[in-house]
């Protein structure tokens, strides 16, 4: 019993794929014509699949972007020309739950990062669930840094839950990092465009997110708090986190609606996963056709643009009910 | 320069409120203290030493000269960019909150002299939403570095919070961009900039502005981290040491400059500032 959603929900879609494709065989096998019961299934199949994905509440969005079979970052990054991983924060180690490094980019030298979770139980733990630790924010600063000097764009990939709340990163110094990779971020002179593809958790998923263009696959989701969390402590009660799912407006339009994603990627029906190979490329692309209108503004005007971008968002007309800001 | 409006009006209220009012008691150690003798000593228990969390108004009268202070982006004031209701409506909330702690948000931004020197000052306060970071609390931030900017002031925030305020979503969590942006801003140029931690310090304050800081003093003892306690214990299943997470685990592992009481810290800050006014 999976505590996802919608891998619950595909299991009575895979019975359905089971039974069409035995029909198939016997009717091949026994040459006889059960064309017509094969087209009733199949309708049957087609109906299910928009009951069930045609419209996503918030809540199932975020099971969706959680799905174990959604594409993660490595999926995207191993579709580039080509990718040379750096490893390490200089200081205490290697943090594989963000992975970074050089990368080619139809033809374009690029800096790539990515949160990086697990498909299975030993590659989560490995990667531990995709939560960075300090010494992963540390690593995606000096790569910022680097990139910087290089004057190379960054591109990156946001898929995780949050950064790492354990012991250890508390002794390490947790905040330090996030807040300082937010500067690396926030400083760099070159184009930056980020992409969430999963779930965008909270200060963890920022620190690599400040970028000058954002894009959000469609079911994917980036919020204040994780839903559950959210409930646990404005509720007292985390039942309630479906609730809290359609408070926190955590879905890519409501966020494109504040005017903090810039484009959104379509996926197709039943979530990426069903086509990871098209929604890599799109994203690739779009990715691609970012960094092509942004590569030809000056780095002063890239920062200046990146500071109005931010200084906009929550700024309010004094003592009016609206926000000076208007929806784009 | 002129004092808060608030400040003479929260005033007159005091010597009308009751008894109960006139005595508080240590959380640390039970004492009870006389409310005119606590707040004489900067709201530090006279018997343990236990910091109380100040008011922002009586963290203003102890650190600026004279209690003077000029505020900025007073007038920006929250709204309700969701809609968002749990138990209660967040308008609801937020005049609760308004009636119980005196201040508009849980940030109050302003100029201040300290020993002589001038400053942008900002002080958190976390009984307004547990000091949580909502847009104007991210506004009133930016447009106090904007000013230090200007002015070519040092800044000195105070901060006390909770993390990044879920009741704005997403737009509370974009102040942590935006007031990184300022920030840097105001570093890039030879400008010095202080935070101060006070109980309690965490999430999207401790992850942006509090740690992007020059020089981070702590006062004693006071709660400083990126996750809440209760979120650590309740994903490794096992209880912390008391220890963990204060001013002085942070010391020793090298995450913060100083821990100082609070009964030294405005000379303390006055030191400081000296380094950073020299010509």
């Amino acid at each position: 019993m999976s505590n996802n959603l919608i891998v619950e929900r595909e299991k009575r879609l895979i019975e359905l794929e089971r039974r069409i494709s035995e029909l198939r065989e016997s009717s091949s096998a026994q040459a006889l014509d059960m064309s017509s019961e094969i087209g009733a299934l199949e309708q049957r199949y087609q109906q299910i699949l928009h009951e069930f994905f045609g419209t996503l509440t918030p809540w199932e969005k975020v099971h969706m972007a959680r799905h174990p079979n959604r594409p993660t970052s490595l999926d995207y990054i191993s579709r580039f020309d080509r990718f040379d991983e750096l490893h390490g924060d200089r200081h205490f180690r290697d943090d594989p739950s963000i992975v970074g490094g050089f990368a080619m980019l139809r033809g374009r030298p690029v800096m790539l990062m990515g949160q990086q979770r697990g498909r299975d139980t030993k590659e989560n733990l490995r990667r531990n669930f995709g939560m960075p630790a300090p010494e992963g924010y540390r690593k995606a600063t000096r790569l910022a840094k680097l990139a910087a000097r290089l004057r190379l764009p960054i591109v990156t990939f946001v898929d995780t839950k949050g950064a790492d709340p354990g012991i250890t990163s508390e002794e390490h110094a947790q905040s330090e990092a996030i807040a300082v990779c937010l500067q690396a971020f926030s400083r760099a002179p070159v184009p930056i465009v980020t992409t969430v593809i999963g779930e965008g958790g909270s200060g963890g998923a920022l620190a690599l997110a400040i970028a000058d263009h954002v894009m959000m696959l469609e079911h994917s989701t980036y919020s204040v708090a994780s839903p559950e969390g959210c409930a646990a402590i404005l509720w007292s009660d985390s039942g309630k986190a479906e609730e809290a799912a359609a408070r926190l407006k955590l879905t890519a339009h409501d966020l494109q609606r504040f005017g903090i994603a810039d484009e959104i990627l379509p996926e197709p029906l039943g979530g990426a996963h069903r086509n990871a190979q098209d929604i890599v490329t799109r994203t690739l692309d779009a990715v691609d056709a970012a960094l092509q209108r942004l590569t030809v503004l000056s780095s002063e005007m890239l920062l200046e643009q990146r500071y109005r971008k931010y200084r906009r968002l929550g700024e309010w007309q004094a003592e009016s009910l609206e926000p000076a800001r208007t929806a784009r | 320069m002129p004092r808060p409006e608030w400040l003479p009006a929260r005033r007159a209220r005091e010597p009308e409120a009751g008894d109960a009012a006139m005595w508080s008691k240590c959380q640390k150690c039970g004492e009870v203290l006389y409310q005119r003798d606590l707040a004489a000593n900067l709201f530090v228990c006279s018997r343990c030493g236990y910091h109380f969390r100040m008011h922002a108004y009586d963290r203003i009268d102890a650190i600026a000269d004279n209690g003077e202070f000029t505020e900025i982006g007073g007038d920006v004031l929250p709204q309700d960019p969701l809609g968002w209701t749990d138990k209660r409506t967040y308008p609801a909330k937020l005049s609760a909150d308004r009636e119980r702690s005196g201040i508009s948000e849980s940030v109050v931004c302003g100029l201040a002299s300290i020993g002589g020197h001038r400053v942008a000052l900002a002080i958190m306060d976390f009984h307004f939403r547990g000091g949580t970071m909502g847009q104007v609390t991210g506004e009133r931030i930016t447009l106090l570095l904007e000013e230090a900017r200007r002015q070519r002031l040092p800044c000195i925030i105070f901060s006390a919070s909770g993390g990044a305020r879920m009741e704005e979503g997403m737009l509370a969590l974009m102040q942590m961009a935006k007031t990184t942006a300022a920030v840097s801003r105001f570093m890039d140029e030879e400008n010095f900039f202080v935070v101060v931690l006070t109980d309690p310090t965490s999430g999207g304050v401790s992850a942006s502005f509090a740690f992007q800081a020059d020089v981070i003093v702590a006062e004693s003892k006071a709660m400083i981290g990126f996750a809440g306690r209760r979120v650590i214990e309740q994903t490794i299943r096992q209880r912390l040491p008391d220890q963990f997470q204060t001013a002085e685990f942070l010391l020793e592992k090298g995450a913060i400059d100083m821990v100082v009481d609070r009964r030294n810290l405005k000379e303390t800050l006055v030191r400081l500032l000296e380094y950073a006014a020299h010509e």
